[in-house]
């Protein structure tokens, strides 16, 4: 066949609710005319369990096996939020050493997020080998949490005043192994998909975010720093102990898939490092400072924003308290629905329909998160 | 040249081709799983108390509360047990983290496949008794949700107490209560262990509010004594408190006293609503916690109450027998003053049978209660007990309470181990003797309060545990020295408590003052005539009453130590409150 089609006439696609893209239900209404995107529009709404809304209803303390739910792939860092907002509110101390255990779950749930992560964007380009690998070594990180919080996907482990429980005899050595595991098996990840041809043709160039949008939207997280944009909240606001590690906010210019995948690929070696140290440095005392019996608990009448980066970007929590038994509000700034609904709609006009899933994949889009 | 070897470099992964798989093989292998796991419950049905915080702190409402065949109610146990719902459970474990007695625990087993939604229905230890070998996620001793430590009562030091009658309990501060009361769980096992059931939890939870008035409101609705029995209670609720498993009981009779302390008349809060006058006239022999009681609630439905008291003062034994360090008398002219301005008419230093008689009472009332008490103490059966110098620690006390001296001496044994034995040790002391306890069975078979015994240690009041006494010998016609033997344990075939068995030739003797017995005491019928005795059914020193505390003649009502076998205060509340109920059907249908 010579000559190009010429495909006119609009046709309407639905990509979703279930897809390969994201992990969790979304829909994207596409306007597409040939295998070009002219617009879309997203549906939410499938995962809606009203969280916000929910606590409001709940005892503080049975807010958090609630909050876990609200992001999947990294439960962990909805937790620590919560919390860190209730002993912001109470004026609660924690004790150092549950600092320490928490800065270990959260970089090591930033781990199971990016492995998921990576199974993702290579699934979302074809290559099927990678959800395979990642998704069966991201099983021996949550072998370790199974074996530290008694949960491998929820966790429900960090709550007001400390965590709820020690590390298990020996686990350091453990953490330790999957660590080493997991660098050798990072050279593999990078022949297979980092340094694949096929992959940079794919990413290089595709899903651009300008620098300046970028701000201007509200971008966070790895797509931020894929833009050149050094921000950190670990960095910029430390939280818990970041600020007794080693570590270097990563960034690269480009602000498409590739320089997220870089900066992701990057900060998966950071993590590794970051637990390591916390596993070094951990001082030994209490892991928990108790607060009063959770059926009787109230706390002050305050509110409190707390924000965390997590592995889909800066994550926030909004917790008002009106003196009495429950939240009078719990709001959740999620990144994913910044990136997964406003910034997509922008991003899709011109977009070719094999990118759609990869792009979002390499947003990090939560849909659960989205519709808290 | 970079493209050529981002061609090449994916290929590598063909070597895994020939590899094995990390996965477990289902169902040939089995993976091990942690020792923390989060399975289904395991629940020890022998532990658990039914208090029923599981289901609680659930915030599926996944955890119900059922009954279960051959676990029946009992003091301290609703009889109730959790039921755990596997399609709503999300394993995050609160529930273990807050039983209070740490029988609820999760096992590593964590498959169930079944399209029948009851199947989903689990009740832990009864439906998996074989789970108990799978405990995986148990509760933490160190790192729990619940306080078990409860806050400390703040009290005169042992030396200081000895000088005076004073108050030796100090009460709670507001913090110290609120954070005492917010320990609390709720689970109202406390309210069907009181004689009274008195809405403690509803209490409890005003006083963590900070809401002292609400909580005094709770308090009075069904027991208008409570500032005494925040003092002396025998305080049965504490003793079957959930907390007290795993720690502290909650400190339920000093929030009571907190609350009631905080306001100096508690009708400006009450507010009581007086009925109009229904024309009934009620009399009531006795004016001890029982006939308070009843006396209070029946002038509030618009009864006309007149109560008799032999004594010069309201308040029976907790007025004659208590030792003011204890109970201290404007607390209890407190209760009383309040009392007369619902409006009933108190008469003391009236005794029924000798000032005015029995059946005088009967013609002038249209309902009689009797809550008379047990002021006639036993006698010990010792030779020598006549003699001069060995006396009764009911008529000891009474004495000192009234405000007359009595000469103990400088050494003093006091013998028994009951409230009424340490009450009169601990005032020997204040009154400046040397006192010893003789008491047959050991200290934790005493059936005095052990913070009692504690203050009495902590006074100087020395305990000779497994001392039978023998013998008083005495000098001139007054006690000079005791004789006692030591005893062994013998444990009980049926479980009941061990019994003491003398030790032959094991002997010793005390040199003494003045002994004081207190093993016990019972009422004084003597009002009756014999017409009385023949009509009112009275069965081992106890008149015989049916649910509504009425007494074989219909229009009597009784209550108190003269009914029932606790004789506590708080019993006696109960009766009262419960004959009203009676007086009310009798006289107005």
């Amino acid at each position: 066949m010579s000559g190009i089609i010429k495909q006119e006439k609009e046709t309407t696609l639905y990509l979703g609710p279930q897809h390969p893209g994201i992990t969790g239900n979304m829909m994207i209404e596409l306007k597409v005319t040939g295998d070009t995107v002219q617009r879309g529009k997203t549906h939410v709404g499938y995962l809606h369990r009203g969280f916000e809304k929910l606590m409001e209803e709940r005892l503080w303390m049975q807010c958090f096996p609630i909050v876990c739910r609200i992001c999947v792939p990294e439960p962990d860092p909805n937790e620590e939020n919560l919390a860190r907002a209730i002993e912001e509110i109470e004026g609660r101390e924690v004790p150092e050493r549950a600092q320490y255990i928490r800065v270990l779950v959260l970089e090591l749930s930033r781990l199971t997020a990016y492995l998921l992560w990576m199974g993702g964007q290579a699934g979302s380009a074809g290559l099927y080998t990678m959800p395979q690998w990642t998704v069966g070594d991201r099983d021996y990180i949550l072998d370790l949490f199974e074996e530290l919080t008694g949960g491998r996907v929820y966790h429900m482990y960090i709550w007001a005043g400390g965590v709820r429980r020690d590390l298990p005899e020996g686990f350091k050595g453990r953490v330790l192994k999957v660590m080493d595991y997991l660098e050798e098996r990072l050279l593999e990840y990078d022949r297979l998909l980092f340094e694949n041809a096929i992959f940079q043709k794919r990413a290089i160039g595709v899903g651009v975010i300008d620098k300046e949008k970028a701000m201007e939207w509200g971008v966070v997280g790895p797509p931020l720093r894929g833009c050149g944009i050094a921000h950190d909240v670990r960095r910029d606001e430390p939280y818990e102990v970041y600020d007794k590690l080693e570590w270097e906010v990563i960034s690269k210019d480009g602000g498409d898939v590739c320089s997220r995948a870089y900066v992701r690929r990057k900060e998966i070696d950071q993590s590794i490092s970051m637990v390591r140290q916390v596993l070094d440095k951990m001082p030994s005392g209490p892991v928990y400072n108790p607060g009063p019996n959770p059926l009787k608990w109230k706390l002050p009448v305050g509110d409190s924003y707390v924000r965390t980066e997590s592995a889909r970007g800066e994550f926030g929590y909004y917790v008002v308290s009106d003196g009495s038994l429950r939240p009078r509000r719990v709001h959740v700034r999620g990144p994913a629905y910044v990136h997964g609904v406003s910034l997509l709609e922008r991003m899709l006009p011109g977009m070719n329909i094999a990118d759609v899933s990869f792009i979002m994949n390499s947003l990090g889009t939560c849909p659960p998160e989205i519709e808290r | 040249m970079g493209k050529i070897k981002g061609t090449l470099l994916p290929f590598s992964a063909l070597k895994y081709l020939g590899k094995k798989p990390h996965t477990v093989r289902y169902p040939l292998e089995t993976k091990k799983i942690a020792d923390r796991y989060r399975g289904f419950h395991y629940n020890d049905i022998d532990e658990c108390i039914g208090c029923g915080t599981c289901s609680t702190i659930c915030q599926n409402d996944a955890i119900d509360m059922i009954k279960i065949d051959g676990i029946e109610s009992k003091k301290g146990d609703s009889g109730l047990r959790p039921r755990v719902d596997n399609g709503r459970c999300c394993w995050c474990a609160l529930c273990i983290e807050m039983c209070p007695t740490g029988s609820l625990s999760l096992t590593d087993k964590f498959i169930l496949t079944s399209s029948n939604p009851d199947d989903y229905l689990l009740v832990p230890g009864v439906d998996n008794p074989e789970a108990k070998d799978n405990i995986s996620f148990v509760k933490d001793n160190d790192i729990t949700l619940l306080n078990f430590n409860r806050v400390p009562m703040r009290e005169l030091e042992g030396s200081e107490r000895i000088k005076s009658f004073a108050e030796v309990v100090l009460g709670y501060v507001q913090e110290e209560a609120r954070q005492e009361a917010i320990r609390c769980i709720d689970c109202a096992l406390c309210v069907t262990a009181c004689p009274a059931h008195m809405h403690i939890p509803e209490y409890i939870a005003a006083i963590a509010d900070a809401d002292d008035k609400l909580a005094l409101k709770y308090i009075y609705d069904n027991n208008p004594l409570p500032e005494m029995c925040g003092k002396v209670c025998t305080r049965q609720c504490e003793t079957v408190c959930a907390m007290a498993h795993k720690g502290d009981a909650i400190a339920i009779r000093w929030l009571k006293r907190y609350a009631t302390e905080q306001f100096p008349d508690p009708s400006i809060v009450l507010e009581p609503k007086i009925s109009d006058p229904n024309g009934k006239t009620v009399g009531i022999i006795g004016g001890g916690p029982a006939g308070l009681s009843a006396g209070y609630f029946l002038a509030l439905r618009g009864f006309d109450v007149t109560i008799y008291e032999a004594l010069p003062k309201m308040g029976g034994m907790t007025f004659a027998g208590i030792p003011k360090y204890r109970f201290p008398e404007d607390s209890l002219d407190k209760q009383i003053d309040y009392m007369k301005k619902i409006g009933v008419k108190m008469i003391n230093n009236i005794r029924v049978g000798k000032d005015i008689s029995f059946a005088e009472i009967k013609e002038k009332y249209n309902a009689i209660f009797m809550g008379i008490g047990f002021h006639v103490p036993y006698t010990i059966g010792l030779d020598g007990e006549n003699l001069n110098g060995s006396i009764q620690a009911i008529d000891f006390l009474r004495e000192i309470n009234i405000g007359n001296k009595v000469d103990v001496g400088k050494k003093v044994v006091v013998i028994g181990g009951g409230n009424v034995a340490i009450d009169a040790a601990r005032v020997a002391r204040r009154i400046g003797a040397k006192v010893t306890i003789l008491y047959r069975r050991r200290v934790e078979d005493m059936p005095a309060d052990w913070e009692e015994i504690e203050g009495a240690e902590d006074e100087g009041v020395n305990i000779i545990t497994q001392g039978i006494p023998l013998e008083i010998i005495g000098k001139n016609g007054k006690v000079k020295t005791i004789k006692y033997g030591m005893a062994e344990m013998i444990p009980d075939p049926k479980g009941g408590r061990p019994r003491p068995k003398l030790i032959e030739g094991d002997e010793h003797i005390l040199e003494v003052d003045t002994i004081i017995g207190a093993i016990g005491q019972e009422a004084d019928y003597s009002f009756l005539t014999e017409e009385d005795t023949k009509e009112l059914e009275i069965e081992r020193g106890r008149v015989v009453v049916n649910e509504f505390k009425q007494t074989s003649m219909k229009n009597v009502f009784a209550g108190g130590d003269n009914v029932n076998r606790t004789m506590d205060a708080i019993s006696a509340i109960a009766d009262g409150v419960k004959a009203v109920e009676g007086i009310e059907k009798f006289l107005l249908g």
